[in-house]
């Protein structure tokens, strides 16, 4: 099928469903080509290519709501499947907030091209798939004899997704995404494997960053881990290195959704207006980067994508409230979810806010651990290594560090100037005072 | 997303997770009006419901080999799954999914060419044949045994396939759920419940011979609520899960989730965090097997063994534990989440030692690496669905009984903690140090449980942590909530257990 073909089945799919008795539909029609290459120690390790489709539609009949999905898109299923949808909402609980979004949040998108789409896909040969993840694999193996192993993989998506709504929204979208990523594994004589990554993802092919760059630091880091240990208890400073500072970030996200607001399930409930962080904390959803990751023209409900402030020097801005819990809650929907979330940079190098640490543990990976939407208590693990009086002394992990999130958001006293390049979120390195952790 | 991140994890079902299938629609959707399998659950039932014949697989099997892979094998899946949740006092969402498709694998030594399609007509699935063939870059000379049906053992005989049971009969379930949590406490102000299915017909044939079919359902019922007391509010929940049918949710099962829900919800009023630091860790009987999933399960999946990935990787036949300390990997438990009647590769399933009276005997096997190894398979070769390659899972992960006495363990420990509920947990298999974290717990005092705990997370180093095994009671239960495995981007259900054990040192996420 081609996209015109999609499009009118998207649109034959909302008719079927208003034919079965549904007030309103909504309709997406998604597919997706994949090629995904590992190479490993020298040698082609799996090569895995495929094309999928699937379509979902929510309905509205009755005030009921449900919402299916499938994978056979042919004509006759899909007519069964949609009256059988239709005949199981009926012995559901009327409710009385389920609607599509009011047709007036569909208007005005922004007539830019986000440049999202590689028009070059069509023309990567299956050779050179390959070499991009067996010259990263190569360039890993030859840094150091001590490498046990080393797998490198290359993916690609070509992606459209379509979506139609009964009360008048249309939109396609078709994106490409490139990832090329390496692991190194290392011998530590005293009986551990430690092993490091690195990876980019890219809108474009030609933006994808070269072996060399990509394979520089993961052995290093792999290498530094050697010999790595607990030490003792205690509140210390902590940088958590660009990378590993999604997982404090994220862990505002849940809280900060409607879903979780009206069911009580959110510490920051009632916390608009007010100081949740320190200054330094500003992070602004922008839909509108040219080859972003998460820039797009409206959202999963068909909402037209705005730029806007979450958090501006500490203080709670918005919610991430969709249409439906908009509703149950009486406010303005802002949207349920985010784009390209870009935290505010600083001015100092990783290496700057290293200098003016005492005693300190520099973040390089969280492992496991959680946190409650409830209550903002968190507990995650760690490792990294050791600063003392500005340098880097020793790799430390099997740490754990644990607090709540305003406590800890509120001692965040630097940011550096390093965003991580390769996610939706743009964060810096992120240096925090009186960290609790656990060791020894 | 490249999926070559060794940092493995296992996490508690996702609550609400948006996917499920209807029942009574399935017959009526043609991609299965076909025939549905099951009546007599015989192969050809199977083979009419996919639409193909012994003739069909050979040709399609001949254009995988076309470019001189040594092996390939064909996975049919058709997965239907429902979610029915309340919300607000009203059972007012469904969500319905339909899954169905082909995967082709071919093996060259070591080497997986993967395609998949989900339009099994003769044409669409020879060219992902030839796709996977790619892997080879010969001619033809693997060669295609004559195929045969190989019957599997059935370890979750269930009265109704969930495809008949109406949401009708689903509905009741989770208002029980509902009006439980509410009679239970005042101080409840929020509540969630839900109950969520799938029924999933697979259908494999391998170039060495085999045709194998297998019917898996899988049922997960939960509550979850939000308490308030002085202005403060905590949340929390209580799941059951099996491969099992709607018998298995009973009138007591359904108070045991509602009263369950409630009860660790109003404990976390009075929880306190214990000291930060390393500490003796008691492990309830049940969820606690996470410590073995994480610890050591997934550093004895052979995959990372034989890319010498794993900090087990030289271990084989050595002492990692104590005497009395016998660890395994099953997939033959009655109804359990993680049992299996035969892997996705098309090998049986068994019960397989880890670790036998403190000695380390066997990875889990799929079949490269059996092959590299020169062992038989351990049934362990496992995938999320018909789009991606089997590798090396877990099943149901847990401990033997042992010789000491619950009462014994928490008396042995003047300070310390208890640890009872878990929301997930992750491992770095090469470096060995893994993690896993405590929802709710207690303290212990001089031999006794004291004063709630919440929200910590515990950190230790796999085989350290086996070698701190110092008791084991006799107390050995399976976990009852749903969990969740995921490996290399795919999910697969599996599940633990543990009898009550004493670890006499991790570090505990706490404060000072």
């Amino acid at each position: 099928m081609k996209t015109k073909e999609r499009l009118e089945l998207a649109h034959w799919v909302v008719n079927t469903a208003k034919t079965a008795g549904v007030a309103e539909a909504a309709v997406n029609i998604g597919n997706s080509r994949a090629v995904e290459i590992e190479y490993r120690d020298g040698q082609l390790d799996k090569v895995k290519e495929s094309t999928q489709n699937s379509l979902n539609i929510d309905i509205y009949v009755d005030n009921k709501f449900s919402g299916h999905s499938t994978n056979d898109l042919r004509r006759e299923s899909l007519s069964r499947f949609v009256n059988d949808a239709v005949a199981m909402t009926k012995y559901l609980t009327e409710d009385e907030f389920r609607k599509l979004p009011d047709p007036k949040y569909y208007k005005g998108i922004k007539d830019i091209d986000l440049d999202l789409f590689d028009g070059e896909y069509d023309k990567i040969m299956a050779d050179q798939r390959v070499k991009y993840a067996s010259d990263l694999q190569k360039a890993v193996s030859s840094k150091s004899d001590k490498i046990i192993t080393s797998t490198a993989g290359y993916y690609d998506n070509d992606s459209e997704s379509i979506k139609v709504h009964s009360n008048g929204f249309e939109g396609i979208r078709r994106t490409t995404s490139f990832s090329v990523g390496v692991e190194a594994t290392v011998e530590d004589k005293n009986g551990g494997r430690p092993s490091d990554w690195n990876y980019a993802t890219t809108r474009y092919l030609k933006d994808m960053p070269d072996s060399e760059s990509l394979a520089k630091g993961v052995v290093e880091k792999a290498l530094a881990k050697i010999g790595q240990t607990k030490i003792e208890s205690g509140t210390y400073d902590m940088i958590v290195f660009n990378r590993a500072a999604g997982k404090p970030i994220y862990s505002l996200y849940g809280p900060m959704t409607g879903r979780a607001l009206q069911q009580k399930q959110s510490f920051l409930d009632g916390k608009i207006g007010e100081k949740i962080a320190s200054d330094k904390f500003t992070i602004v959803d922008n839909p509108f980067i040219e080859r972003g990751l998460g820039s797009r023209h409206y959202n999963g409900e068909g909402m037209v994508a705005k730029k806007r402030t979450l958090i501006e020097k500490g203080v709670l801005k918005e919610f991430l409230v969709d249409c439906y819990y908009a509703r149950k809650l009486g406010v303005e929907p802002t949207g349920g979810s985010t784009s390209n979330l870009v935290f505010e940079y600083g001015d100092k190098s990783l290496e700057q806010m290293i200098k003016n640490i005492k005693k300190g543990i520099l973040v390089n990976s969280f492992i496991g651990g959680n946190s409650n939407n409830t209550t903002g208590d968190f507990s995650w693990g760690l490792a990294g290594m050791l600063i003392e009086n500005g340098k880097i002394v020793k790799p430390i992990n099997e740490m754990n560090i644990s607090g709540n999130l305003i406590e800890l958001w509120s001692n965040l006293v630097d940011v550096g100037n390093d965003p991580y390049e390769y996610s939706s979120l743009r964060r810096p390195s992120l240096h925090f005072k009186d960290v609790q952790f656990s060791g020894v | 997303m490249v999926p070559i991140s060794r940092r493995e994890f296992v996490k508690t079902t996702a609550k609400g997770v948006a996917i499920a299938s209807i029942p009574f629609f399935f017959k009526a959707n043609p991609l299965m009006a076909l025939t549905t399998p099951g009546g007599d659950g015989s192969l050809q039932s199977y083979m009419d419901h996919f639409g193909v014949s012994e003739t069909m697989i050979r040709e399609i099997m001949s254009a995988a080999m076309d470019k001189g892979g040594d092996y390939c094998d064909l996975f049919f899946q058709h997965k239907m799954s429902s979610y029915v949740a309340l919300e607000d006092d009203a059972v007012n969402r469904a969500y319905t999914n339909v899954d169905f498709g082909v995967g082709i694998r071919v093996i060259k030594g070591d080497q997986t060419g993967y395609s998949f399609t989900e339009d099994v007509t003769l044409k669409s699935m020879k060219t992902a044949a030839r796709t996977a063939a790619n892997i080879a870059q010969g001619i033809a000379s693997g060669e295609i045994a004559k195929l045969g049906y190989h019957p599997t053992p059935n370890y979750y005989q269930i009265k109704t396939k969930w495809e008949d049971v109406t949401i009708e009969q689903r509905i009741p379930t989770i208002q029980k759920i509902n009006k439980v949590m509410h009679e239970s406490d005042k101080r409840v102000i929020k509540t969630n419940a839900s109950i969520s299915d799938n029924s999933a017909y697979i259908l494999i044939a391998t170039s060495d011979g085999r045709l194998v079919c297998d019917y898996q359902p899988m049922v997960r019922v939960s509550g979850y609520c939000t308490a308030e007391q002085d202005g403060k509010r905590e949340s929390n929940g209580y799941d059951l899960c099996g491969r099992s049918g709607i018998e298995f949710v009973s009138s007591e099962s359904l108070d045991r989730i509602g009263t369950g829900a409630v009860r660790r919800t109003v404990n976390l009023f009075d929880a306190v965090k214990p000291e930060a630091g390393e500490m003796p860790v008691v492990l309830a009987a049940g969820s606690s097997g996470i410590l073995l999933h994480e610890a050591i399960g997934h550093g004895m999946e052979a995959d990372f063994n034989r890319k010498n990935a794993s900090i087990f990787s030289d271990k084989i036949g050595k002492p990692v534990a104590e005497n009395f300390v016998t660890i395994i990997d099953d997939g033959t438990n009655q109804n359990v989440r993680g049992s299996i009647n035969v892997d996705d590769e098309g090998m049986d399933s068994q019960k397989t030692y880890l670790v036998k009276d403190g000695i380390l005997e066997s990875y889990l096997h799929d079949r490269i690496s059996a092959k590299y190894y020169g062992v038989k398979p351990t049934g362990s070769g496992r995938r999320q669905s018909f789009r991606f390659a089997p590798i090396p899972r877990m099943r149901n992960t847990y401990m033997d009984n042992g010789p000491h006495f619950v009462e014994e363990i928490i008396s042995s420990v003047k300070k310390g903690i208890y640890v009872e509920q878990f929301t997930n947990g992750q491992v770095n298999i090469g470096a060995g140090d893994y993690t896993f974290y405590v929802k709710a717990g207690n303290l212990i005092e001089d031999g006794k449980l004291t004063k709630p705990i919440k929200d910590i997370n515990l950190i230790g180093n796999g085989p350290d942590s086996l070698t701190k095994v110092t008791m084991v009671a006799n107390d050995m239960k399976m976990a009852e909530g749903g969990w969740t495995c995921g490996k290399s981007g795919q999910g697969v259900p599996v599940s633990m257990g543990l009898p009550t054990v004493l670890v006499s040192s991790i570090t505990v996420g706490g404060i000072s």
